[in-house]
């Protein structure tokens, strides 16, 4: 049975110091998160709960959806040494490897995820202003939200998706890696030449996707090394007996708000059609891990991908089979599990986005990254007469990914917005009303001296008395608006709001 | 590449919630007004072009992440 599906993303973004010659992107990370806390904290505005910790108590990286772990598999290490900020929007902002990273808070649908996307694209630019403002002008830190560096290094961002602990997990792997392959040609970044190992790198000019290069299996529990198509990292942040967080690592950063839109939006419907068992017919491709290649490599979109029946079929082919399936299960109620009347919105974008890339790709030159980014570049090039290869149309290309107002490429050239200036700026210290981020974000709001811990499911408050309490919110869908509000704005401290906690639960 | 155009889309208005505007470029634009759009972004993309591109790009090496 499909369940509604709450949604996130996580974003790395890129860090570099550009004036400086030895880089240290931990450090540089920890700086900018520490100034955005610091200032909010001083300013008493800007969302975040400055003193709060992030607690890893129930942080189980390692955990496989199919099982045990089988031997020799590398299970991320949680860095609980690193600094981490949790937001008054409900959101996390953390130093993640050598990244600075923003969680959105939990999503009730795909077009609240772009507006919380939005948000966190504009918390990293104040963050950098703040931080460079303190640091000596040879310090200055510039971030940038791409995946790869063009060297061969890549960082990701995931997409998460809550869904029904009973669906037979195979029945996801097979579906959603046949749209994961596929959906990249709209929600692809592009990209200059080829990183995949033992390719010259300028064997191809342009490709559709970031990250399709450092795909190396179709099923695993990694995220750095040896990347899978699926993640099977099983921590639902939730009642695992319940439900699941299917974690989707490989998806490129956007810039457009409709190819984030279109990105979760099509996926959240494919895994309710797939939990409501709708999909009766399976494609299912030869060899998903060249398959994931051969779509990201072909502009052109006419390469055909083999199936396991021997029979070629091309991307755009298997996305209108799905967004046809998605259609029928849209009109016959599905949508209620998608955001309602945003599903309509994901179909309809959905239906024009492929008919575009059938007939013109040019005419989504405003909302599909990879067209826009391809257009620019060449355009670009052809003027000052350069190789597509040139140091100058690299620059290009990786500020296309700068966030900074003034600088920012993807405004200069109209990318389509779906959410206002005043909306994405409300998303940095308001929590989404429909999900559990909305409880988070209010107590952070009103009793930051007195919440000692937080995560996804619970919160830890410090009582008068100085005793500990944790407050586990185990469903994403509890803690809304509609279900706390008037609780809270009833209770006057944490000792009644616990109190009051305790005499329902009885 | 001289009829590869972008427009500068409407911000949507401060007071609606969502714009779901889906209008591009106007059909009837000519290639000559559409060459003169594109000109003029370029010009403002030269001027927030970073300067000393070889050694930018040459630089911009990250750590791999998840």
């Amino acid at each position: 049975m499909a369940i509604p599906k709450i949604c996130g993303i996580e974003t790395e973004y890129a860090i570099i110091q550009p004036k400086l010659g030895e880089q240290n992107p931990i450090h540089a990370s920890s700086v900018l998160v520490n100034a955005y806390a610091k200032q909010a904290e001083l300013s008493s505005k800007g969302g975040v709960a400055y003193t709060v910790e992030w607690d890893f108590n129930d942080e189980t990286p390692g955990n496989d959806a199919r099982g045990l772990a089988p031997i020799g598999s590398l299970p991320p290490l949680v860095e609980t040494h690193l600094v981490n900020a949790v937001l008054e929007n409900g959101a996390r902002f953390y130093v993640d490897h050598a990244h600075p990273e923003i969680s959105t808070p939990e999503c009730i649908n795909a077009l609240q995820v772009v507006k919380y996307d939005r948000s966190g694209e504009r918390i990293i630019e104040l963050a950098m202003s703040v931080a460079n403002e303190a640091l000596p002008p040879e310090e200055e830190i510039v971030v940038y939200k791409d995946n790869s560096d063009g060297k061969g290094n890549s960082y990701g961002c995931h997409e998460n998706y809550l869904v029904d602990r009973l669906t037979p997990f195979g029945e996801i792997i097979c579906h959603a890696t046949t749209h994961f392959i596929t959906r990249q040609i709209f929600t692809g970044s592009g990209k200059i030449g080829v990183e995949a190992t033992g390719v010259d790198s300028n064997s191809i000019e342009y490709q559709i996707t970031q990250r399709a290069d450092f795909f190396e299996e179709e099923v695993g529990l990694e995220t750095t090394l040896k990347r899978p198509i699926i993640n099977t990292r099983d921590e639902p942040h939730a009642d695992a007996t319940k439900y699941r967080r299917l974690h989707v690592i490989c998806g490129d950063a956007n810039m457009s708000e409709t190819a984030t839109f279109l990105k979760v939006g099509s996926t959240s419907i494919l895994l309710a059609m797939v939990e409501d068992s709708f999909l009766t017919k399976r494609i299912i491709f030869d060899n998903p891990v060249r398959c994931i290649k051969e779509v990201s490599h072909d502009p052109s979109l006419k390469q055909q991908l083999i199936l396991n029946d021997g029979s070629s079929i091309t991307a755009l082919e298997v996305q209108w089979e799905i967004f046809n399936a998605a259609s029928s299960y849209v009109s016959k109620g599905g949508g209620e599990f998608a955001g309602g009347e945003v599903a309509n919105e994901i179909i309809s974008t959905w239906e024009r986005v492929l008919t575009g890339l059938e007939s013109n790709p040019e005419s989504l030159r405003t909302e599909i990254d990879w067209i826009a980014k391809r257009l620019l570049i060449e355009s670009f090039a052809d003027r000052h007469n350069l190789s597509i290869f040139d140091p100058r149309v690299r620059l290009l290309a990786l500020q296309y990914h700068d966030v900074r107002e003034g600088k920012r490429i993807s405004e200069i050239i109209g990318l389509k917005k779906l959410i206002t200036n005043n909306e994405v700026n409300n998303g940095i210290d308001n929590p989404p009303q429909e999900t559990r981020a909305y409880f988070r974000g209010v107590c952070l709001q009103k009793w930051p001296e007195s919440i000692v811990s937080a995560n996804w499911d619970s919160l830890v408050f410090r009582l008068e008395d100085d005793h500990l309490k944790r407050v586990p919110i185990l469903d994403p869908s509890e803690g809304s608006l509609e279900k706390v509000r008037s609780l809270l704005e009833r209770v006057t401290s944490p000792n009644e709001l616990i109190a009051e906690l305790e005499l329902s639960n009885k | 590449m001289a009829e590869q155009e972008y427009s500068k889309e409407q911000v949507p208005n401060e007071d609606s919630d969502t714009s779901h505007d889906e209008e591009g470029v106007s059909p009837s634009q000519t290639n000559s007004e559409l060459a003169g759009e594109l000109d003029g972004l370029l010009d403002e993309i030269d001027s927030v072009l970073e300067t000393n591109a070889e050694e930018f790009v040459k630089s911009y090496v990250q750590k791999g992440g998840q």
